[in-house]
Parts: structure tokens; C-alpha cells; sequence
């Protein structure tokens, strides 16, 4: 049985990080409508967003809250929906928390620094 | 009262959405950077990718993720507005209206995406 306190705090965390994710997915269903329009490309995408340091700093925002947002969501769902204990759960919302951040940070750091930036 | 009564509700199957969207969003996003990550590596690679992407039923796919992040964030909003500031006799609205901007918002995708 989970702890009370720890399910305030994941409470805490994912409604405030559901507002950080409200303001970006509403710009990043704009970027991605914008971006399709011309057809996409790995050269596109790069010329877009190497060394674009606003894009750098959103997309490190929006893998941060989702990063916190998506893990405590899956463990909610397997906590009540599945036979697993609960350490069970928080081990996978910690994994899927790591795979998200450095996926994630590689991705957009990675992206920053192509194209010879 | 049925068993199953308590289904045939908009706020049970605005629950359902939210939950499966999150869950199908969430597996999609490693998925989402790996393909990213392959603009890194090798730009050659990407664009072979891109290029398997350019069939309709991929297209369709590509909408439905699309639909599924702005219903997730629709019924997000509408959740946190429920908890936080407890609108609950318009709640059945916000839910058709949720659901609405979430297929135009798939739409204007499908539209724009070559």
C-alpha cells in the first residue's frame, strides 16, 4: 500500500507539471503543424533547430515536465489497474523517468550541436 | 441499476481517453527521441525514414498521435479545471468541446502534412 505522503507528492508533482506540459504542447502542436507544411528532413529539422538557443531552452523545459509527468502517470495506472507491489511501480516510474531524461537530453542536446554549432 | 450503468457516461469515457492516450503517449515518446536521435547520428538515415513514413496508413498513424496528444491535453486541462476550480456543472461541455478542438487540432495536421 502506498504511503500517503508519497501520493500527495506525486499528486503535487504531476498536476504541476501538467500545467508546465498545458503551455508546451499547445506550442508544440503549432511547431509541428508549422514544420510538416514544408515536408520534413533530417537537413530541415537541423537547419531548424541547431543552435537555436529558445528552441534549446523549450525543449529542455518540456523533456523536464514530461520527464516528471509520464512516469508518475504510468505508475497511477499500473498501481490501479495491476497486480504489481508497489515497490514494483515506483521502480518502473524511476526507469521510465531515467529513459525519458536521457533520451531526451541527448535528443535535444544533440540537435542543438548538429550542424557544426 | 446495470452493472456496466455507470460506463454510459461522457466523464467515464473522457477518463478512458485520458487514460489511454497518457499511456500510448508515453510509450510513444522513446520511440519519438530514438527517431530523432537518428538526425545525429546520420542525416542519410533519417531521411530513409522519413521516407517509409510517406504512405497514407503512416500519415493516418501520425494523425492519431496528433489527436491523442491534444485530447490528452484537453482533458488534462479539463481535469485540472475540475479539481482546482470545481466547474463541475459544465463538465459534460467541456468534455464535447475537449474532444472537438482535439480532432480540428487533427485535422489542420492531417491537412498541412506532406
Amino acid at each position: 500500500m502506498p504511503s500517503a505522503g508519497i501520493e500527495t507528492k506525486l499528486w503535487v508533482w504531476q498536476r504541476a507539471s501538467a500545467a508546465v506540459l498545458g503551455l508546451c504542447v499547445i506550442v508544440h502542436l503549432i511547431l509541428i503543424i508549422i514544420a510538416v507544411q514544408g515536408g520534413l528532413s533530417a537537413g530541415e529539422i537541423i537547419s531548424r533547430v541547431s543552435g537555436n538557443v529558445a528552441w534549446l531552452m523549450f525543449y529542455s523545459v518540456f523533456v523536464i515536465a514530461v520527464a516528471v509527468h509520464a512516469p508518475i502517470g504510468v505508475r497511477t495506472i499500473l498501481n490501479e489497474m495491476t497486480g504489481l507491489k508497489t515497490s514494483q511501480t515506483y521502480l518502473v516510474m524511476a526507469v521510465l523517468c531515467l529513459v525519458i531524461l536521457s533520451m531526451g537530453f541527448r535528443t535535444v542536446i544533440g540537435l542543438y550541436n548538429a550542424g557544426g554549432v | 441499476m446495470k452493472p456496466r450503468a455507470h460506463r454510459n457516461h461522457a466523464h467515464y469515457w473522457a477518463f478512458v481517453l485520458h487514460r489511454v492516450s497518457g499511456l500510448l503517449l508515453a510509450l510513444f515518446i522513446p520511440v519519438h527521441f530514438y527517431v530523432l536521435g537518428m538526425a545525429i547520428e546520420s542525416a542519410t538515415r533519417l531521411d530513409g525514414f522519413l521516407s517509409w513514413t510517406n504512405t497514407p496508413l503512416v500519415k493516418l498513424a501520425e494523425t492519431m498521435l496528433v489527436v491523442l496528444l491534444a485530447a490528452h491535453l484537453t482533458g488534462g486541462l479539463r481535469l485540472m479545471a475540475l479539481e482546482f476550480f470545481g466547474t463541475r456543472e459544465s463538465s459534460k461541455t467541456a468534455v464535447a468541446i475537449g474532444t472537438g478542438i482535439a480532432l480540428v487540432v487533427g485535422l489542420t495536421f492531417l491537412l498541412n502534412v506532406r
